[in-house]
């Protein structure tokens, strides 16, 4: 029942009525009207709307084996789009894949420094050992 | 491309190349998939609008990271790239502790060499092992502390982690799948 004040930050947006169904009405709140403007800049209402409802959407050659998003993974499928479109505006080049990107070398930074480290442990280790031992005997 | 060979999206949506089509150096003919991915998932007029917002010489690497991102939203139509962020700060995470578990190790070997020298100050971690998250990202107050919001923090992917080719970072894909092209 389309009730001016109840309707969804995306119906809002949309100006349009909010249906009692409304796909976008439990994740768009109207108390977050920016976080549909984010989703709707980048991506469109009408994908959000087929990225909410369905799982095998984006199968090139059909739908045949569509499944329908289950509901409690719907809440996930906005949080994510809300995320990257927010990443994408604040980095239009880069979007999330840009901190993607910073991760990955973090990954190969920290991994380098452990390596280092477990040298030098040996090294030590090594020092150790033959402080302990003495000189070999011959 | 020339007015005889429409690029992929042209193809795709069935109209004529223009000679400056704005897809057309980003998304050649050989390659049909690249456009329709990102056209499945952002639209062809979004990806459009986003092109002619940047300098020319920003748009083939806002391609790549378009289609790395549809590509990851295929692969995890529920999470996308979060799904990978979320794994990789995991990581990041676990060999953080790594790191303080071998600097730890080395400290006591340490004092076992030098006894009569002690620590003035408790261990400190490696810069890096603490700094990591300290980092600005660059997304101005996007995220809180700089990591994903709590939510995203050990939720299991629906599906497999992405590989990235963005600056030409190779990675295998953790779960034996390769990045759709």
């Amino acid at each position: 029942m389309a009730v001016h004040g109840s309707r969804c930050a995306a119906c809002k947006y949309l100006r349009r009525r909010c249906p009692q169904d409304c796909i976008f009405s439990p994740h768009f709140p109207s108390s977050n009207p920016q976080r549909f403007a984010y989703v709707h800049r980048i991506y469109g209402a009408s994908n959000v709307g087929k990225m909410l409802e369905r799982i095998a959407l984006l199968k090139l050659d059909g739908f045949e084996n569509d499944q329908r998003v289950p509901e409690f993974e719907r809440s996930h499928v906005a949080d994510s789009l809300h995320f990257e479109a927010k990443c994408r505006i604040e980095d239009p080049v880069y979007g999330c894949v840009g901190f993607i990107s910073r991760l990955e070398h973090q990954i190969h930074s920290i991994e380098s420094e452990i390596a280092m480290t477990r040298a030098l442990m040996m090294m030590y280790e090594s020092s150790l050992n033959r402080q302990k031992g003495g000189p070999s005997e011959h | 491309m020339g007015g005889n060979s429409p690029c992929a999206s042209c193809k795709l949506l069935r109209r004529r190349c223009a000679k400056d089509c704005i897809f057309a150096p980003y998304f050649p003919s050989d390659d049909p998939h690249r456009f329709a991915i990102v056209h499945k998932v952002f639209g062809a007029s979004n990806v459009s609008k986003m092109l002619q917002e940047l300098p020319i010489h920003q748009r083939a690497d806002a391609v790549n990271s378009l289609v790395y991102e549809a590509n990851a939203r295929v692969r995890d139509p529920v999470y996308g790239c979060v799904g990978a962020i979320s794994y990789l700060q995991n990581q990041v995470a676990q060999l953080q502790m790594q790191l303080a578990v071998a600097q730890a190790e080395i400290l006591c070997i340490q004092v076992q060499q030098e006894p009569m020298i002690l620590p003035s100050q408790p261990p400190q971690p490696a810069a890096t092992a603490t700094g990591i998250m300290d980092e600005k990202s660059g997304f101005g107050g996007l995220l809180h502390n700089n990591v994903l919001p709590a939510q995203y923090l050990n939720f299991a992917s629906s599906s497999n982690v992405t590989t990235t080719h963005v600056d030409s970072l190779k990675r295998e894909s953790f779960l034996g799948h390769d990045m759709v092209s």
